[in-house]
């Protein structure tokens, strides 16, 4: 297997087994660079398990995991990963301000015992008007929507100015106006040279970004190629959202949250 | 008020309640945070069997308490860890095994069940010279890297799996809470005693959140009230004559109840101002 330091993610034969039951088998999967990549398919097909054996969250029990050439064991650069979890943990027993949860995206960059900079503070600033939540900076988390709270922790992924971002249905749960921004804003970090892997269970407005999908079946690669060939694969549960018009080059995914 | 400073005894007393009330919350809001608000408790206990150790065998009970509470402390967090027992199945059976390990190994000893009390509930006239040195300096310790840390710690306690993808070395400082909870449980051992430790790590963290909507606040204003519940608690306990570590918890719960009205109250008013906005398309 010849080494690339320039893909962010490279996944060859992963299997894991949970509780003793396989739940992946012999997944190869690749992100390269500045690429848009959906990982699909029904509940329970392995989808997070997938996204969490590749950020070394759950072990594998065969296959290799390469992250910018270099494998999950010996990588080190954490702040060019940016993770999105699934279902929002976001809210924990002690309030905390957005500004406070995505600051904690920081932490790669940041050293023990340190104050935060100038760079971490802009960031941090950065990253939260992108996902349209400027005026929000001192909210406390629990005042926020199930909605506004994935931006937070999308937000929180993004400060750390991540080269690779890996999102566990961002969608999930979220209106067609604000799957609409998010696409505005995925479009905008794509454009930059961001590589995205997305888990999702319906395309939506994503879907003119996307390079290419990957789609699971019970723990198994059941099609990968273009989203064209999606349509009418049925047990994917990808409805194909026609008529929604591509969005033009060169946008900046900014403050276009409703 | 100055009758009682001129006693040396308390003196100490007070100082070892500045120490205690300023760490106690310090690590406790984490460990609120990480919704383990009954971990201190259960290493209480632990303590607990740690002091009857050092009555048993002679050595400062302080010492063998800080070292039995911190063995417990890390077998906790690898039981969380690693192991099949839920989380407050682990801490039931702590419980149970550090309070009869400490009766049992008190009844050995020889030492009536009134030495024990002493460190069950605190006693201000006990605390030595040199059970305060050791005080201050884990108090100190706890204090510095509770604050020093804290961008590591709300990260890990916030979202363990997203600090875990970021490099950070979340066991490390799992178990690093659990033992600087361990720590200041010794720490607290004197003034509020073991049975009661546990409410002075968790109560100055729930008052001061009714209030607060960040994490830095939150941690700020519970040292705040922390600190404020131990000195009066022992000022009181001195002047109405009752165990310090029931006055200083009561305190503590005063503070917790006029926050609790407070905060409803001043919600109230807010959202009667700022009505919820449905129109703005908040997803
Ligand atoms: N911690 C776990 N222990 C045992 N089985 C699990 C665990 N997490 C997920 N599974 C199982 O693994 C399968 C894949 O789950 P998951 O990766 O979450 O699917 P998806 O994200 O595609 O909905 C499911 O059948 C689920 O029941
Ligand atoms: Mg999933």
């Amino acid at each position: 297997m010849s080494t690339d330091s320039t893909q962010p993610l490279k996944a060859r034969g992963v299997s894991v087994a949970l509780d003793g039951r396989p739940v992946l088998r012999q997944v190869d999967l690749d992100v390269s660079a500045g690429e848009f990549v959906a990982l699909l398919g029904a509940n329970g097909s392995g989808k997070s398990t997938f996204v969490r054996a590749a950020t070394g969250l759950v072990p594998m029990s065969n296959g290799t995991v390469e992250l910018f050439g270099t494998p999950l064991d010996r990588f080190h650069d954490r702040h060019r990963l940016g993770y999105v979890p699934q279902r929002s943990r976001a809210v924990a027993g002690v309030p905390a301000t957005v500004h406070e949860v995505v600051m904690s995206g920081r932490l790669a960059h940041r050293r023990l015992f340190g104050w935060s900079t100038k760079a971490d503070a802009a960031a941090v600033d950065a990253a939260i008007s992108r996902v349209g939540l400027p005026d929000r900076h001192r909210s406390s988390l629990s005042e926020l929507s199930g909605g506004q709270q994935q931006r937070v922790l999308i937000a929180r992924a993004l400060a750390s100015q991540a080269e690779l971002l890996i999102m566990d249905e961002p969608t999930a749960g979220v209106d067609h106006d604000n799957q609409e921004s998010l696409a505005e804003l995925l479009g905008g970090l794509v454009h930059e040279g961001t590589s995205v892997l997305l888990v999702a269970h319906e395309l939506g407005p994503l879907r003119p970004l996307i390079d290419r999908a990957i789609v699971l079946h019970a723990g198994e690669v059941a099609y990968e190629g273009p989203c064209e060939g999606l349509v009418g694969e049925d047990h994917a549960h990808v409805h194909a959202h026609t008529g929604q018009p591509p969005i033009p080059e060169g946008l900046t995914g900014e403050g276009v949250w409703r | 008020m100055t009758e009682m400073l001129s006693y040396e005894f308390m003196q100490r007393a007070l100082i070892a309640a500045v120490f205690t009330g300023l760490a106690a919350p310090a690590i406790g809001t984490f460990l609120v945070q990480r919704r383990l608000a009954l971990l201190g408790d259960g290493i209480g206990h632990v303590a607990l069997t740690g002091v009857a150790l050092g009555l048993l065998t002679g050595i400062a009970p302080v010492l063998t308490a800080v070292a039995v509470a911190i063995v417990g402390a890390v077998v906790i967090e690898l039981l969380r860890m690693f192991g099949r027992t839920s989380g407050d199945v682990a801490l039931a059976i702590l419980f149970y095994g550090g309070l009869s390990g400490g009766v049992l190994l008190t009844n050995l000893a020889g030492e009536s069940a009134a030495s024990l009390n002493t460190y069950l509930f605190g006693s201000i006239t006990t605390v030595s010279d040199g059970d305060l040195k050791i005080v201050a300096i884990l108090a100190v310790l706890v204090i510095s890297l509770a604050v020093g840390l804290s961008p590591q710690l709300f990260a890990v306690c916030q979202d363990e799996e997203h600090a875990r993808v970021s490099g950070v070395p979340v066991r490390v400082y799992s178990i690093l809470i659990a033992v600087l909870a361990a720590v200041t449980i010794t720490v607290a051992m004197r003034t509020v005693g073991l049975l009661l430790v546990s409410a002075l790590m968790v109560v100055p963290v729930a008052a001061s959140q009714q209030l607060t909507r960040s994490f830095r606040t939150t941690h700020a204003a519970a040292m705040a009230i922390g600190l404020v519940a131990a000195l009066g608690g022992v000022v009181s306990s001195y002047e109405i004559n009752t165990q310090p570590g029931p006055t200083i918890v009561m305190l503590a719960l005063a503070v917790f109840a006029v926050a609790a009205l407070f905060g409803a109250a001043t919600r109230r008013v807010r959202s009667r101002r700022h009505p919820v906005d449905f129109g703005r398309g908040d997803i």
